[in-house]
Parts: C-alpha cells; sequence; structure tokens
C-alpha cells in the first residue's frame, strides 16, 4: 500500500515534470519561430532578385546587394577553420593521449578560458596587434586570424570529448600490434572519432560565421570585396549589421535585417548538418 | 546591434564616471542651498529624471553640460547615451528618451511616425570636420573641395599630383602613395562631409552623400572618429576626415580647405562660427552650415540639433527638459570651444532661444 502511494505521487509528479519540460522545450522553439517571423516581415521589402545576385551595396542607390559579404562571411570563416583545425586537434590529441595525467585538467581549463573573453577583447587586440603592430591591416586574413583564436576552445573541447570515447581496447590492440603512439592515433583514434571531428569543425564554423563585433573592429569594412586575396579588406554579414544599423533608415534597415535573416539561416543550416554528424557518430561508437 | 565598438564603450564608461551621480532624495534642500554657477534653475520639483540619446558628435559637450546642470539642479538626473542620430531619432520617436541628440533631422516621411506628436529642433553647436593628414615634410596644405573629392574616390593616388600642387603653389610634395581613412560605421560624420563634397564639387564627386557610402575598396576602415584619427597618425601618406576635437587630440596636420569665396581657411572654432553667420535657416531652425558663404568660413563646418516634442506630456518632467535646453543654448555655450566646439553665432542663439516658448509644458 505504501508503494503503490509512493507510485501514485511518482506519477503525479512525473507528469508535471513532463509537462514543464515540454513547455521549456515548445517555447524554444516558439521564440525561434517568432524571430524567424518578425525578421522575415521586416526584411521582406528587401528580398529581391539583386539581393542575392548584386555586388553592390549602396544606401544612397538604395540597391543592396549581399554576395560579397555573404562571401566574405564564408571566406573568413574558412580562414580560420583552416587555423584552428590543426591546432585544436594537436590540442585535444595531447590533452587525451600525450599529456600526464597531471596537466590534463589545467590544460583543459585554460583552452575552456579562452571561450569566455568577450570577443570584444579580441578585436581590439587584433585592431591593436595584428594591424598594426604586424601591419597585417585590417582584411580578411586579421578577421581570419582572430575568429580562429575564438573558435579554437570550442573545437578543441569537443574533439577531446569525441577523442576519450575511442574504447581502450582498440588502443591497447594497436599498441600491441607493435604501432608507435602516432601510428595508434592514426589506426585506431582518429577513425573511431572522425564523424565527431567533422561536427565539432562544423559547430565552429557556426560560431565564425556569426561573431560580430570582432569582425567588424578588423575586417575592413571594405565594400564589394569578393576575392581570394586574404590581405585585401573586406565585410561579413555581421559587421555590416553592426557598422551600419545606427545610422540606417528604411530601407536600408530592412536590407541590414533581410542579412540577418539570411545569416540565420546558414548558421541555423551549419549547426544543424554538425549535430546531425555528431549524432550520427556518437551512436555509431556506441554501438561499436 | 548598434555601433558596439570600444569607443562607445569608453565613452558610456566616461558617462557614468563623469556625471557624479546624485542621491535624489536629498536633492531638492541642496538645490535651494546651492549657489548659482550660471546653470538655469529648474524650478523646484521632485526628483526628475530625464534621458536622451542620439549623436555622438555632440556627446562632448553633453557630457560637461549636464555635469554642470545637474551640479546646479541636484533634484534633475539627465543621461545621453550616445548611438548615433539615427538611434536618438528612432529612440525619440518610439518615447523611449525624452530628448535626442541628431547631426541632420527627421526625413518628412518620417515625422508621421513620432508617436508625441510635433518636434522642436534647437541647434546646439557647430563643429568643424577636419581633413587630416599624415605626410614627412608637409606641415602647410591647403585642398580645394574638387582635389579633396578626387583624392576620396581615388582618383588621385600619388602626393606630389598635379591637382594638389596647383593648390599649394610653391609647396614640396613627396612622391608617396595616399592611402585614404574613412569610417567604418554609419556615421553622421560621414553624412555631413560627402554631403559637403556633393554640394561644393558636385560635377566631381562620383560616390553621392549618406551615413555610409560606397568607398572604394582600396580604402581603410576605422570605427569612430578616434577609429580613423588612429589610422591617420599610424600610416604614413594617409588622409581622412576626422572632426576637429579628435584630430586635436591625436595630434594630427590638418588642411586649410577652400570656401566658396575662394579662401583657404584653417578648421577652429572660430571659423566654424563664422560658417553659421553665413547660412540660411528656416522657421523650424533647420539649416546646413555646410559649404556656407563668408570670407572666414570654414567650409565641412556641420551641425547638431537636441530633438524634442513640443507637447511635454509630464509637468516636472517637461519643465526640468525645458531648462536643461536652455542652458545648452545659452549659458552652456560658453564650455564648448574648450572642447573644440563652435558656440552658435548669435543670431542663431536667440532664434533658439526665443523658441523655447513652444515647448508646451501641461
Amino acid at each position: 500500500m505504501q508503494l503503490a502511494e509512493l507510485r501514485g505521487h511518482k506519477q503525479y509528479a512525473d507528469r508535471a515534470f513532463s509537462v514543464l519540460a515540454v513547455a521549456a522545450a515548445g517555447l524554444v522553439l516558439l521564440i525561434l519561430g517568432m524571430i524567424a517571423l518578425v525578421m522575415t516581415r521586416r526584411a521582406w521589402p528587401a528580398f529581391g532578385a539583386q539581393f542575392f545576385t548584386s555586388t553592390r551595396w549602396s544606401a544612397a542607390d538604395q540597391v543592396f546587394g549581399a554576395l560579397p559579404f555573404v562571401w566574405g562571411t564564408l571566406y573568413t570563416a574558412v580562414i580560420a577553420i583552416a587555423i584552428a583545425v590543426p591546432i585544436s586537434l594537436g590540442v585535444a590529441l595531447f590533452i587525451t593521449q600525450i599529456a600526464p595525467p597531471w596537466l590534463r585538467k589545467p590544460m583543459v581549463y585554460l583552452i575552456d578560458l579562452l571561450a569566455v573573453v568577450p570577443s570584444v577583447v579580441f578585436g581590439l587586440w587584433g585592431v591593436l596587434v595584428l594591424s598594426q603592430h604586424f601591419g597585417l591591416g585590417r582584411s580578411f586574413l586579421t578577421a581570419g586570424i582572430i575568429l580562429s583564436i575564438m573558435i579554437t576552445p570550442i573545437i578543441t573541447s569537443l574533439s577531446r570529448e569525441v577523442i576519450e570515447t575511442t574504447p581502450a581496447s582498440e588502443k591497447e590492440a594497436a599498441l600491441a600490434l607493435g604501432a608507435t603512439r602516432w601510428e595508434m592515433i592514426r589506426a585506431s583514434v582518429l577513425p573511431h572519432s572522425k564523424g565527431g571531428l567533422v561536427g565539432a569543425v562544423m559547430l565552429g564554423l557556426g560560431r565564425a560565421m556569426g561573431e560580430t563585433i570582432a569582425a567588424a573592429l578588423v575586417i575592413g569594412s571594405a565594400l564589394g570585396q569578393i576575392t581570394t586575396n586574404p590581405f585585401a579588406p573586406g565585410n561579413s554579414m555581421p559587421a555590416v549589421i553592426a557598422n551600419e544599423w545606427g545610422e540606417a533608415d528604411e530601407p536600408h534597415k530592412a536590407a541590414l535585417i533581410a542579412l540577418a535573416v539570411a545569416l540565420f539561416v546558414i548558421t541555423i543550416a551549419v549547426n544543424l548538418i554538425a549535430t546531425t554528424i555528431v549524432q550520427r557518430s556518437m551512436k555509431r561508437s556506441r554501438g561499436a | 546591434m548598434y555601433k558596439m565598438i570600444a569607443f562607445s564603450a569608453f565613452a558610456a564608461l566616461c558617462v557614468a564616471g563623469c556625471n557624479k551621480k546624485k542621491e535624489e532624495g536629498g536633492g531638492s534642500t541642496a538645490a535651494m542651498t546651492k549657489e548659482d554657477k550660471g546653470a538655469a534653475k529648474a524650478p523646484e520639483s521632485g526628483p526628475v529624471t530625464i534621458n536622451g540619446s542620439g549623436s555622438t558628435f555632440q556627446k562632448p559637450y553633453q557630457e560637461v553640460a549636464i555635469d554642470a546642470f545637474t551640479k546646479a539642479n541636484a533634484s534633475v538626473k539627465i543621461n545621453y547615451g550616445g548611438g548615433g542620430s539615427g538611434k536618438g531619432r528612432q529612440d525619440l520617436a518610439d518615447q523611449v528618451v525624452d530628448f535626442a541628440g541628431a547631426d541632420s533631422p527627421y526625413k518628412d516621411a518620417d515625422l508621421a511616425k513620432n508617436k508625441g506628436g510635433d518636434v522642436l529642433y534647437f541647434p546646439i553647436l557647430l563643429g568643424a570636420i577636419t581633413i587630416s593628414y599624415n605626410v614627412d615634410g608637409v606641415d602647410k596644405l591647403q585642398l580645394s573641395p574638387e582635389t579633396i573629392a578626387r583624392i576620396f574616390q581615388r582618383d588621385i593616388k600619388k602626393w606630389n599630383d598635379k591637382d594638389i600642387a596647383a593648390d599649394n603653389p610653391g609647396a614640396k610634395l613627396p612622391d608617396a602613395d595616399i592611402v585614404v581613412a574613412h569610417r567604418s560605421d554609419g556615421s553622421g560624420t560621414t553624412d555631413n562631409f560627402t554631403k559637403y563634397l556633393d554640394q561644393a564639387a558636385k560635377d566631381v564627386w562620383k560616390l553621392k552623400s549618406g551615413a555610409t557610402v560606397e568607398w572604394p575598396a582600396d580604402t581603410q576602415a576605422g570605427t569612430g572618429n578616434p577609429g580613423v584619427a588612429q589610422i591617420v597618425k599610424s600610416t604614413k601618406g594617409a588622409i581622412g576626415y576626422v572632426d576637429l576635437s579628435d584630430a586635436k587630440a591625436s595630434g594630427l596636420k590638418f588642411a586649410n580647405v577652400k570656401n566658396q569665396a575662394g579662401k583657404f581657411i584653417e578648421p577652429t572654432t572660430d571659423s566654424s562660427s563664422a560658417a553659421g553667420d553665413g547660412i540660411d535657416v528656416k522657421d523650424n531652425l533647420l539649416f546646413s552650415a555646410i559649404n556656407a558663404k563668408g570670407d572666414a568660413s570654414y567650409p565641412i563646418t556641420y551641425q547638431t540639433w537636441a530633438i524634442v516634442y513640443a507637447k511635454q506630456a509630464d509637468h516636472a518632467k517637461g519643465t526640468a527638459l525645458k531648462s536643461f535646453i536652455k542652458f545648452l543654448i545659452s549659458d552652456g555655450q560658453a564650455q564648448l570651444k574648450p572642447l573644440d566646439f563652435a558656440p552658435l553665432p548669435k543670431g542663431l542663439a536667440d532664434k533658439a532661444v526665443a523658441q523655447l516658448d513652444k515647448i508646451q509644458v501641461p
């Protein structure tokens, strides 16, 4: 009887909990949906064919083509990835495979610390040190370097977690066959964690594309730049929004909101793909 | 997100620091016992907070004026957030603030969207935009509007170009590349600078005017006036448009610019005030000080307004706001020169004071 009473109580609590959880989850979706809806409505007048094809962005002539900014966003993110991925993977492998146990905790802590530095600090550092002291100027490359520092922690910590799921048996099997540490990493750790690592990189990519202030400070704010020259000044979607919003009138404002919507869609797509890849790889490694 | 930049962050810190916070409780007694330091006294009432936002151009003056005014009127607390003229106008339209600072007025089409009805414009100061440069061995530079236009749209790429030489007879100009610096953020300074070129060099200037314009890609962009000043200071061969106070603060050299009368004029607070004398002012106190007539006028002079609603909703607030605006256009003007701003010329100041009567306080 006591048990039944308890169970009844439990069921009640269970139901309350699930209602709360569903409500919370629903609220997040609702907020996301509302943001998308309101923004798209405000941006609607700016979405024309030229928004996706034109390379001109002129408030005076009311021509708003987003193409150079989409290019700048993707290009700086790719530069950031190219720099951050080898470093992050190296750090993750060092922490999990090579570092003595007493060093692991402080290393993890130090890397995570990078993630909490406000982006404006990175931006200012970029302006003062990279642009001026090292003479890189304001360019795609400067922005890419700053972004790479900002996404290193997220890629490192995700990679570390994925790598740690490699079963000891697989590693020991490789070592037992006479593999060196590097051969062991190549033969068992990397194949095992491949999917998760790709996901980690893509999450970093999403972060790099959405970064605003640091990019706005160092990217150079040049219009109409679609070039692969990393030393050229350019612009990215969030940087344009941050720079121009304060003094914008309609329809300039609508165009900036349209940029935001486009950025929203791109980053959500990248993040969705990333999570799918991570989840699939997790499932596979758990199944193994 | 507005111009979220380090410089405005620093400026915001300064506001917080500079406005010595008055405790509002015992404020009114303090106001009664205080000696009058020339600041207009607001009629006694409970503690009032007035909020303003907008133009970063007039912000240094607002900070000093607010400090002086609230010292004399301890029951009034005033906040002025920057954010740019566009933000100020929007905030006032949405009635988020009690007054806006703006370097250019509302567009006619937007006036109907103002929730509080008709607005009044009070001009509060004039300021010069310098053409600052960094060229070794050139300590004196003269530029005509056409040459400035050609430089900034990258038709002229060398310092020893014939157009520059023609403006500077006898000067030794180096064979150095010109680096053009401009604002990366939307800005009233850019708006007024490009409006000037659009008027004074209309046959040459091709980039039109606005808070942001289509600068050629081979130019450098900095955030805020200090950002442009910083590029000019650190780059050999650089030239950029920077407001007078930031140019002086950064120790930059700047050019004398040819005005309508054909004279090359140095940007100073006096030559800006002189520009204010040579302009046509409309009945609603709207005007443009750009490219003003007059022998002594510095031509790239611009203006900024405080904008308020004609019909105030609250007695205490409206009264305090009215006396603060009065302070800005009368007694406060003495604070302008040390900040490298130009006071309003007498005629304009009188018109502004007369317009105070149009503020209706219930």
